[in-house]
Formats: C-alpha cells, structure tokens, sequence
C-alpha cells in the first residue's frame, strides 16, 4: 500500500493531572479502515479532535501525506482534505440540507471572499451538493431545514457535508451512535462503498460493525494503544479480550 | 426572543415602501411647511443606516459589538476635525471618515474577534469607551463640549450638501444604497460563510473556513458604514460632540435593531424609526419620556418576539385569518 | 513630582481600587454563576448611595443610614431578580443586554424624579472626617482610610464566604459548571437569588461608602459600571479572585495615569502636547491595558470556567 497517508508520531495531551492521550503512535494507510475501539473515556474522541486540529497537542507530531500538519489550524487541514463527524451531531441547523452540503462544496471551490452573486442560486455549488445529498438518500430533503430532520437523517446529513468536501482523509467519531437500524444500515451501505476509496479512521463502540468493516484496529485504554492489528488478532489477544472485548463479544 | 435565521426570500416589498414613503418626506414637508420634518427624517434615515451595519454584525454574524456608536462618531469628527482646519471638500472628508472607521475597525477586530460571548461585548463596550474619552479630552476639538462646525461639505466646489432638499435626498440614497449593499452581501457566498459562522463556527472550521478572517471582514465593513452615517450626521447636524459615540448610543443602536426584529435588513430601519419616532413623539409629552422607555425596552424583549416586524407579522396573520 | 504626592496617590488608587472590587465581586458572580449580563449593577451602586442620603435626612444617624440603606438596597435587587431578571436566565445575552439597559435608563431617569437632578451628598460622620496622620508626615482623609478597610474587610469576609462555606462551594461550583450544580439537585433557583442579592448588597455598599465623598447624582452609575465590566473581563468571569487583583490593578493605573501623565509626558516631550495627550492618554490607558490581555488571555487572568 506504501506509505501511509496519516501518521500519529506519540502524541501527548494531558488536561491538568489528567493523561488522556499517552504517547500514541499509529499510522492509517491509504484506502485503509482504521477503528479505534475502547471503553468511554478512553480518550478517542480527544485523538480525533487532535487529528483534526480542534485540540493542540502538548507534544508530539501528525503527519498527513506526508507533510507535518501539527501546527496548522482545523481550518487548514479541513482544507487539506481532512473531513471528520462529530459524537453529537453538528450540521448547521437553520440552513436547508443542500445549503449544509453546498457550504462544504464551497469551501473547497474557488474565493468565498465574493460580494456579489447570489450564493443560493449557484449551479456549480448546488449540483454537487445535490449529487452527494443523492448519493445517501437524502435528495428529498434537500430543502428541508435541518434543524427540522430526524436524528439519523442529520447523521446522514453530516456524512454528506464531509462526503462533499471530497475528503482525503475521513475522521468518523461513533457515527451509529444514537440511530435506527434503518438509518444505520444506510450508513453502513455508505461505509461499506467508501471503504477503499480514501483512508477511513472509525470511532465505534458497535463491535459487528467495527469487525464487519476494519482492515486494522487499534485499541485505545486510559489513553494509551493498548494494541494495534488486524481484526482476528485484535480478536484473539488476551489483553484485549481481558480488559475491553471480554463483555462486548458474548 | 429567539435569533432565528431567516432564509432569504426575494423581498417582502417593505423595503420598497419604506423607502418611498421616505422619498416622499420632502413633498409632505413642503405641503405643510413643517421644516422639523426634514432634518427629523435625516436623522432617521441615518440612524437606519448605522441600524443596518449592526444589524449584519448582530443579526447575520452573531457578532454584539456594544461599541458601534464609535464608528459614527468617529466619520464625524473626521468632518468635524478637517473643518476646523479649514478642509470642506466631501472629496477629502468622506475617505477620511471611511478610511478612519475601517482603520479602527481593523485594528480593535483584531483583538476583539479573538473573544466570544460575554467578553466580546465587554471588550467592545471598552474600545468604545476608549474612543469616546480620547475625544472628549481634544480640548482643541471641543473636548466635552463638542464642535460646532462652521460649514457642511461641499462636493468637489458644489454646494451640495448645503441646500436641505439635496441632503435629504443624498441621505435617502445612500440608505438605499446601503440597504442594497448589506442584501447582496448576505445572499453572497461571503454572506453564507459569515452566516453559516453564527450558526455554528465549529462547524464552519472543520469544512474549511477560516472563520475569523471572515468575521473581522464584515466587522471592517459594519465598520465603515457606521463611519459613513457618522460623515452623515456631522453634516446635516453641522456639530459632533463626544456625546455621539457615548456607549449609551452604542446602547441605542442596539436598541434599534433588535426593535425591528433581528434577521431581516429593514427590520434595522424600522427598529431606527421607531426609536427615533417613539423618542419624538414621548418627549412632546413630558421630559421625563425615559421613565417611560426604559420600561417600555423590557417589556418588548419580555413579550415580542421578533420585535416589532415580529408583531406585525403576527397582527397580519391574526387578521388575515380573522 | 514628590514622594509624597505618589504616595497619596497610590492610596487613592487603592481606595478606588477596593470600592471597584466591592461592585466587580458582585457582578463576576453574577456572570459567572448565573451568565446573566447585568448591566443594572450600576444602578445599585447609584441607589446604595441615595438610600443613604435618603435615611440620613429622615434619621440623622449615619449609622442607622448605612444600614437601612444596605437593607433597602438588598431588598431593592431582590425585587429586581423576582419580577424582571428571573424571567431572562434562559434567555440570550441580547436580551440580558436590553432588558438591563432598559432598567438603567429608567433607574437614571426615575431617580431624577424622585430625588431632583440636583446633586446631593452626605455628611461624613464627625467622628471620621478629620484627616489621620501617616508615617511621613502625610495627612490622608479618614474617611478614605474607612473605605480601604471596609473594603478589605469585605474582601476577607467574602473569601471566607467562598472558601470555607457550602454557600461558598455551591458559587465556585455554579461558576466552573452551572447545569452540573442543578443537575445534583441543588436548588439553583434559590442559590441564584442569594447570588444576585449578595451582589446587589456589595454594590449598594460601595454607594454608601462613597456617598460623603463623591456628589450623589443621576447616573453615576454608569462610568463605575464600565469599569466594574472591564475589571470582571481582565479578572475572569467568576473568578473573585480575578476581581481583586484586577479592580486594585485598574484603581491603581486609572489614579496614578490620571495624576502623572502629564509629568512622564513631559520627560519626552514638550509641555503643551504633553497637556493635550495626556489626560487623553490616561482615560484610555486602562481600555488599552484591557485589550492588551485579552489579546494573550481571551478569558481573563483568572479564568474559572471548567473545560
């Protein structure tokens, strides 16, 4: 697969006395599946806004495709095509749902600094949206507000803003948390489709999903990687089944 | 009272009747030679427009800058200062006062936008204030007293400014123009990023935009459009005194905002005209009309929602049901 | 320039900076704890003041003046909390802004009715208006010297208040996370009633305090207000630490710019600029030395606020 497209060099991030990300060190290669599993308070959602530059790192180094990206802003990675999903889901709620995703189309083409022009009318933004919006179901619900949609249609909603920001990394923080089996088949379908397309790091506790889909998992305890492998020896290692998997597999 | 984002729909033609019934002042005032009316409605008209430059930064961005009384007092004194030495010519005054408002913009965005919520307001209370004691303690410009300016603009050697009639007219076009201005920004693509940051920031960030360069551009340009109202006022009210960038003023324009109605552009001037008229028109009965204001504000944000568009929202669609 | 003069003036600064800490630690609070944006606060301050001219005129004791006063002030800003404010803790800080505001232009306007815009004051007591003689042979207000201590006395009161009560646990715990303190079950209704009455009263007290040496007059709450803003801001909202620190600091660089900035002026430049910049200088010296913090520290010195 050559060299990988993320790669976590021990990073370090401590909230007063509390460790939560000790020392991690992991690498995501291209097209790749990477979950990261372990217990609440593990300190996955902190890695994860690491990654994405909501959090500065005490130390430590992120390289992606390459290039150190440790010092650069959430915005400037975001624009480097880094795209991620929030735990608790963040769309914009007063805009329609194809003016969420036409934002993302936005970000990544041509000046936002424009005056003039009506934004809402623009083919070249819309059309894409329209297209991704298509892609996961969601085409009806176009100009509905979403603010107003269901729980799992603004999961749904939030894949297509970062589907649409043609991402070259995909951060997904527990995106079956919380909806119904429908919904979460569809983004399972969604998954299953982008899995070798662009590396994908995967936050979820859900185990069938995360052995359905992982080409690697890492395992994440008191903030430290407890192990890191592909799924059957993730499965078989007794640390992990000891302190994490024991319950989750009977 | 909720800040609900409003979807843009083509205009509701309110603007349009605003804005006529404003053109027709002049032609009232004539009839009843009623000469109050007019410099009433300057008045007006640019208070609306320092009303629709906060209301961008408050209602589209978010953004409670309890300090944007200073913008306007800073166009004044541009005009103010440039007279009193001898400089009349709008052709150097209105650059001044825009270029100084933009500067002063710039430089306090700067540091305010690295805040949020309560110390955002507080931070631009204080740089209000910092403007307002720096003119206060220019002896040579009239200090507390104010100054007196000798003459108003002219433009480029035409009196322009000096005949009522024309100034009403400029003031009512650059509402206008300014009302149009502040509409296309909003509908723009960097209306939706500025937009999209009051929504959710977080949001904005993680798709790509850097939302601070976004919002210190629209707080320069709110900036400066308070610095025009400002170049403005001076004018039609020939003095600029400390008292114009006091951070009750700054209280004021809040004031009118929200009394129109967040969300929409000319709910800011409605929100300007009702103030301005509500003040006329209480003060006509006793001097003491503040008792009655003060009580009247809280009452509004207590009970009406939406302010007064909301209200009349709300009677429309009562009575056309009814 | 002499010693002696600088020294008069730090006093002064302290004095100045101890009675802005006894309306700052008010309004901290009442951000902090209750994020609700008060801009009334001055309003207190400015009745704490009349009330007590109002009962000395009826009683002709100081004493009792001062203590009816802080009663009737406290009942005053309860009375606020239960009909107006109570409503908007739920509410945006826009609302809290205008609602606020519309109580100050009412207050100012209203108290102009009832007391006369005429300015009034307060004799000091003659117990304590003579001067006290201080090490280097400095005569120094006694009064002032009252206003330092009752200022650090409340100081030390509220610390203990804060640090070594349940009352004071229950204010440090709504200041880091507020729905964490309800969501223990605590009354928070109640605790913010008490919150805002505290406050009410230490604001109402600094009006009392400053009512022998300062013109009791419409509206002088409205510059102690701006300051008591900029000393929450600089401290940290809800920090009373912060508040100290931040009111003593603004006490001393507001006393001290105004007093001396003409002189250290002059050693750079010529006396007639030095006179224009510099009171001009020294009225946006602390607005300045705001911004400068708040550009390396966006929450303040003493940031309270939980992650």
């Amino acid at each position: 697969m050559g060299e990988p497209v993320l790669q976590l060099e021990q990073l370090r991030k401590r909230f007063g006395g509390l460790v939560v990300t000790d020392d991690v060190t992991l690498d995501v290669m291209g097209g790749e599946l990477h979950a990261i599993i372990g217990p609440n308070g593990a300190g996955k959602t902190t890695l994860i806004n690491q990654i994405s530059g909501l959090l500065a790192s005490d130390s430590g180094r992120i390289r992606f495709a390459g290039r150190d990206i440790t010092a650069l802003s959430a915005h400037a990675r975001a624009r480097l095509g880094v795209a991620r999903s929030f735990q608790i889901t963040s769309v914009l709620s007063g805009f329609s749902a194809l003016e969420n995703v036409a934002l993302a189309v936005q970000a990544r083409t041509g000046s936002s600094f424009r005056f003039v022009g009506r934004v809402a009318a623009e083919g070249a933004l819309n059309e894409p949206a329209l297209a991704v919006l298509n892609e996961l179901g969601l085409a009806d619900l176009a100009t509905q507000i979403a603010g107003e949609l269901s729980y799992g249609e603004r999961r749904a909603l939030e894949f297509a803003i970062a589907l649409a920001m043609q991402p070259k990394l995909l951060l997904l923080d527990e995106p079956m948390a919380g909806i119904g089996r429908e919904e979460s088949l569809r983004l399972l379908d969604v998954l299953q489709r982008l899995k070798g397309r662009l590396p994908i790091v995967l936050i979820e506790h859900d185990m069938t999903t995360v052995f359905a889909l992982a080409d690697r998992i890492s395992v994440l305890m008191y903030g430290r990687v407890l192990a890191s492998g592909p799924p059957a020896q993730i499965r078989a290692d007794r640390r992990v089944v000891a302190a994490y998997l024991g319950d989750e597999l009977e | 009272m909720q800040m609900s984002l409003k979807r843009l729909r083509p205009h509701d033609g309110v603007p349009i009747v605003i804005f006529l019934i404003l053109a027709a002042i002049p032609v009232l005032a004539l009839i009843r030679s009623e000469d109050y009316l007019l410099s009433l409605f300057e008045r007006l008209m640019i208070f609306a427009i320092a009303a629709l430059s906060l209301d961008l930064l408050i209602g589209y961005g978010g953004l409670i800058s309890f300090g944007h009384a200073a913008f306007v007092g800073l166009g004044a004194y541009a005009v103010g200062i440039l007279s009193a030495h001898g400089v009349h010519d709008a052709v150097i005054a209105l650059p001044v006062a825009l270029l100084s408002s933009a500067l002063f913009a710039y430089l306090t965005g700067v540091v305010c936008l690295r805040t949020k919520g309560v110390y955002f307001i507080m931070i631009t209370l204080a740089f209000g204030q910092m403007v307002f004691f720096t003119a206060s303690s220019l002896a040579p410009y009239g200090g507390d007293d104010g100054l007196t300016i000798a003459a108003r603009n002219t433009l480029g050697g035409f009196a322009f400014f000096r005949s009522e009639g024309s100034l009403y007219y400029l003031i009512w076009g650059c509402l206008v123009g300014a009302y149009c201005f502040c509409w296309m920004l909003v509908g723009s693509r960097f209306g939706r990023v500025f937009r999209g940051a009051k929504e959710n920031a977080l949001r904005m960030e993680t798709i790509g935009f850097n939302v601070y360069r976004f919002q210190l551009a629209a707080y320069v340009i709110a900036g400066m459009m308070a610095g025009l109202s400002g170049f403005l006022l001076a004018n039609a009210t020939e003095f600029v005194s400390p008292a114009y960038m006091s951070w009750q003023r700054s209280g004021y324009l809040i004031i009118m905002v929200i009394l129109g109605g967040l969300g929409s552009l000319h709910g800011a001037i409605i929100g300007a005209g009702a103030y301005l008229l509500l003040e006329e028109w209480l003060s006509a009965f006793t001097e003491d009309w503040k008792v009655i204001f003060g009580p009247f504000l809280v009452l509004v944000v207590l009970f009406a929602r939406g302010g007064l568009l909301g209200m009349g929202k709300d009677l429309v669609r009562r009575l056309s049901r009814g | 320039m002499s010693g002696t003069l600088v020294f008069v003036q730090v006093l002064n600064g302290l004095q100045f900076g101890v009675l802005l800490f006894l309306i700052a630690a008010g309004l901290t609070l009442v951000f902090g704890v209750m994020d609700f944006i008060n801009l009334a606060h001055g309003v207190q301050y400015m009745l704490g003041a009349y009330l007590a001219v109002t009962f000395y005129l009826m009683t002709a004791s100081f004493l009792l003046a001062m203590v009816l006063a802080l009663l009737a002030a406290l009942a005053f800003g309860l009375l606020l909390e239960l009909t107006v404010f109570r409503r908007l803790y739920d509410r945006d800080h826009l609302d809290h802004v205008i609602v606020t505001f519309g109580v100050i232009i009412f207050l100012d306007h209203g108290v102009k009715l009832v007391w006369g815009s005429a300015p009034l004051s307060l004799p000091i007591p003659d117990l304590l208006s003579g001067s006290v003689r201080l090490p280097g042979g400095i005569l120094y207000p006694a009064w002032r010297l009252v206003i330092v201590a009752a200022g650090l006395a409340t100081a030390i009161l509220l610390y203990a208040l804060i640090a070594h009560t349940r009352v004071g646990m229950l204010i440090r715990a709504g200041a880091t996370h507020a729905a964490m303190v309800s969501a223990l079950g605590v009354n928070i209704r109640r605790l913010f009633t008490i919150i805002f009455g505290l406050g009410a009263m230490l604001a109402g007290f600094a009006g009392i305090l400053i009512a022998p040496i300062l013109s009791v007059e419409p509206g002088m709450g409205d510059t102690v207000l701006i300051l008591a803003f900029v000393i929450v801001v600089l401290g940290g909202i809800g920090s009373i630490r912060g508040a100290f620190v931040a009111a003593l600091v603004i006490g001393l660089v507001d006393t001290l710019g105004r007093s001396f900035s003409v002189d250290i002026l002059r050693l750079v430049m010529g006396p007639s600029p030095a006179r224009t910049i510099g009171p001009a200088l020294a009225s946006m010296l602390i607005y300045l030395l705001m911004a400068v913090v708040l550009y390396f520290r966006p929450t303040g010195l003493f940031p309270v606020k939980g992650r």
